[in-house]
């Protein structure tokens, strides 16, 4: 009953798509006004639709009813409530759903709030997002059905949307439960975080396209949509971080990032993202970069559908794999057809796109936000390649090749570092014009200390020299980003006559895009800070110990005390905790407690690191394995991750800084109103 | 006389082989930390994206193992990769031998970062270079900041950023 219902919903949902992109081509076309407002009602209608089909999906999790295939294939009686609901994103057909639940919402939000204001791009934000709501929608109902129930037919228990003939419905007893390894907190928010990235770079390139399209070559689009894409980064850049959190407390194996294809997949959008972020200020700000824009929003579009295909199937490990897989060649269908529409109405628009000025100088900061952008397409080409490459090697040569993190280390590492260090440089730069002198002048001071710095690191902390170079661009970029600050306010402490303080804050309130953008850069150096940490410096040890026995690594000491087992029939788990005690130089620091989580559902296990985290570093104990208790031997692995709770601070930085970028300015008037307000004040007040 | 001295050369080459096996197994048992130096380039056929070094499942542990024979029969390092290469192919090292369509792995990413490179600086040299003298002066760019000192340009700047914002 309710299967057929959520399934129902769904069908209607994608009809209505489906009229919405109809009505609204036919509407542009024919410059009726009635039929694109008929056809942005359909939009605002698939929302509570989707809605209404996803509720019906989370009550079926919710409430165990295992004759639906995917509430059986994620969740189990065991599961608590809250696991049950976020299961709905556990499963590939659940997270289609999702998908376009989320994309419903934010095209609704879209032609729900100020629509009227640029009128003629409305139709085709409409179509770009219906089409991508449609596809999502088609792929649910046709391929990934979340709504598939178990039927008994005469050969055994086969999946079926409808009864087959002489068939009764089947129903297990209790579910297969969701993966132990996605019930963590980590991996309970980071798949919605990501999808929220995904889908809200939807939006900047639905006003593109229409841009395109109707020929309004101005930055309107980019002016539109700039809180949109600040946000839609904002989300993948929380959803990359909370993943790495979640590998690094939960795969047990001492890192955070392991250029998995399924990590390189959200990775790639936000590197075009990233570079689309700053090509844009060069558009608005100087008119120059158009086409490039549109190519960086076209391709992060192609990339996040890509990413949300990669994410959840996994089928790139093989082309069988690819072939087999239902949806595979859909997804490719759909990403290269809407691509080479895109390049096709680009390649249409071209000669109208062109720069309104000249670039004027090699290092004006317009030139260096290119450079940027190269560096940023150039990390994307590495990881692109790096995922496809065992893909066409097995194609033309049969040959399965594994293209592993040495490799993107490798390559990416200088190309971060130069990164670094034009982040540290660009913010000097003027718009239009700079000179080695000027930009020297306002450089040396940070330099100078960065090298002071370095060599004070080289004396006390590291003598590598690769380590040393990526410390002293750290410094550089954020001692530069603090004298920003420290200029700035000091610029507003004379115009304005204000202590240093509400200097600064009221500089960054009023200039909330740069300000909050040097604070992003400042927590992308933090977190450097960890990524170097881990990559040059983790040192790792195993062994196997009887109890009262200790592994030494660095100046640590772990000794093993005991070990306990045993079962949480409740939860369905049975625990393997581990006590080792912790000293440093012979000092005591307390203990931690390893374990192995074995879920009885699932069959599998999970080992659960114990962590003493502190600004120096880690140090991450893995039970690895222990034999029956009559020998009490245990074996450990024992990881010292020097500098990597950085990236966690720094990625709290990032936070405050894209909020302070990417708050939503109060209206223009009204802003207008209390400027001149407080402008009467403070005349009042001298 | 001969026979003593066969005996002898008999004897040699025994205890050559001997003390040669002894040597061998005198030493101390690999430990956890050399298996896993090897293992960590290394990745099982069957778990993806898993180095070898950290992977939990039974499969991975009998091929740590087996390293861990090896290591204890003299094996070195590159002689162990080689086994497992023979046995399962490219696939088990972390990354892809230097060997025909291989080198594409490695070539191309610098390659087409060097092209984007060149695409770049000659279309911002094609931008700047003959535009600089005609616009240059009267320009927005006419505030050569070379005469002032660098903070008033800034405060210049800055407040006729602040003055946009109003």
């Amino acid at each position: 009953m309710f299967a057929e219902f959520g399934y129902g919903i769904l069908v209607v949902s994608f009809l209505v798509a489906i009229y919405g992109v109809i009505a609204a081509i036919y509407g542009a076309q024919n410059k009726s006004a009635t039929l694109v407002e008929s056809a942005r009602r359909a939009m605002l209608l698939t929302f509570p639709l989707i809605t209404l089909s996803a509720v019906t999906l989370i009550y079926l999790l919710v409430n165990d009813h295992y004759e639906v295939a995917f509430v059986y294939e994620v969740t189990s009686r065991s599961m608590p409530t809250y696991l049950k609901i976020t299961a709905w994103w556990g499963g590939q057909a659940g997270s289609l759903v999702f998908w376009s639940f989320l994309m419903s919402g934010f095209a609704s939000a879209v032609t729900l709030r100020k629509w009227d204001r640029d009128i003629e791009f409305l139709p085709w934000v409409i179509v770009v997002c219906s089409v991508t709501l449609a596809f999502f929608l088609g792929l649910s109902i046709f391929y990934e059905n979340p709504f598939t129930r178990f039927w008994s037919v005469a050969g055994g228990v086969e999946p079926h949307m409808f009864a087959p003939a002489n068939a009764t419905l089947f129903t297990a007893a209790d579910g297969n439960g969701l993966n132990p390894l996605l019930r963590h907190p980590g991996m309970i928010i980071h798949p919605p975080m990501l999808y929220l990235g995904f889908v809200s770079f939807v939006i900047p390139y639905a006003f593109a396209i229409a841009a395109l399209v109707t020929g309004r070559t101005d930055d309107r689009w980019i002016r539109l949509t700039r809180r949109w894409s600040l946000w839609a980064w904002l989300f993948l850049s929380f959803g990359l971080v909370l993943g790495s959190r979640w590998a690094y407390d939960v795969l047990g194996w001492g890192g955070f990032w392991g250029w998995d294809p399924v990590e390189i997949a959200a990775f790639m959008p936000w590197l075009t993202g990233t570079a689309f972020l700053h090509s844009v200020m060069i558009q608005e700000k100087r008119g120059l970069l158009k086409h490039w824009n549109m190519i960086l929003v076209i391709l992060t579009y192609s990339l996040v559908i890509f990413g949300t295909f990669l994410t959840r199937s996994g089928v790139l490990s093989s082309v069988h794999a690819f072939a087999q897989s239902a949806i595979g060649p859909l997804f490719f269908a759909f990403i290269g057809i809407s691509f080479v529409i895109s390049i096709a109405l680009l390649i249409w628009r071209w000669p109208e796109l062109r720069s309104e000025t000249e670039m004027k100088s090699m290092l004006s900061r317009e030139a260096l936000f290119l450079l940027n952008n190269l560096l940023f397409m150039s990390i994307l080409v590495v990881c692109f390649w790096g995922v496809i490459f065992p893909l066409i090697s097995e194609l033309f040569t049969g040959q399965k090749v594994t293209v592993g993190p040495p490799f993107y280390q490798r390559a990416t590492a200088p190309l971060f570092s130069a990164l670094l260090f034009l982040m540290a440089i660009a913010p000097l730069s003027a718009w239009g014009h700079s000179t080695v002198q000027t930009l020297g002048r306002s450089m040396w001071k940070s330099a100078v200390a960065a090298a002071v710095i370095t060599v004070a690191l080289f004396f006390t902390y590291t003598k590598s020299i690769p380590a040393l170079i990526g410390f002293s661009l750290i410094a550089f970029a954020i001692l530069i980003t603090l004298q920003e600050f420290w200029r700035g306010a000091r610029a507003r402490q004379k115009i304005q006559g204000e202590n240093f303080f509400t200097a600064l804050a009221r500089l960054t309130s009023r200039n909330r895009r740069r300000y909050g953008g040097y604070i992003i850069h400042i927590s992308m150096a933090l977190m450097a800070i960890g990524i170097l940490g881990i990559n040059a410096f983790q040192t790792e040890t195993q062994g196997t110990v009887a109890q009262g026995e200790e592994l030494n690594i660095s100046d640590y000491t772990v000794k093993y005390r005991e070990l306990a087992s045993w079962d949480n029939i409740g939860e369905g788990v049975n625990y393997t905790r581990a006590v080792v005690d912790v000293y440093r130089n012979g000092i005591y620091l307390g203990q931690l407690n390893p374990r192995i989580d074995y879920y009885f559902d699932a069959q599998q296990n999970m080992t659960i690191p114990g962590n003493r985290s502190t600004l120096r570093d880690d140090l991450y104990v893995l039970l690895v394995d222990w034999q029956p208790v009559s020998s009490n031997g245990a074996t450990f692995k024992v990881y010292v991750n020097p500098l990597v709770n950085w990236l966690w601070i720094g990625s709290l930085v990032f936070f405050v800084g894209i909020i302070v970028a990417a708050w939503p300015d109060k209206d223009p008037e009204t802003e207008v109103v209390r400027a001149r307000r407080t402008v009467r004040q403070t005349s009042a007040a001298d | 006389m001969r026979k003593t001295l066969l005996i002898t050369i008999f004897a040699l080459i025994l205890s050559g082989s001997f003390f040669g096996r002894a040597f061998a197994q005198d030493t101390t048992p690999p430990t956890d930390d050399e298996v896993n130096a090897i293992a960590k380039q290394l990745f099982c056929p069957v778990c993806e994206s898993t180095p070898l070094d950290v992977c939990p499942t039974e499969a991975c542990h009998d091929w740590r193992e087996q390293i861990r024979t090896m290591l204890s029969e003299g094996k070195s390092e590159e002689e162990i990769l080689q086994y497992f290469t023979d046995q399962y192919g490219d696939k088990v090292r972390a990354t892809p031998p230097a060997t025909g369509l291989n080198w594409l792995v490695y070539i191309l990413p610098p390659t087409l970062i060097l092209i984007g490179a060149i695409i770049l600086f000659r279309s911002m040299r094609e931008w700047t270079k003959p535009k600089t003298v005609e616009t240059g002066v009267g320009g927005e760019g006419s505030a050569t900041p070379s005469d002032r000192s660098d903070q008033d340009d800034y405060v210049a700047r800055f407040e006729e950023e602040l003055k946009k914002r109003k």
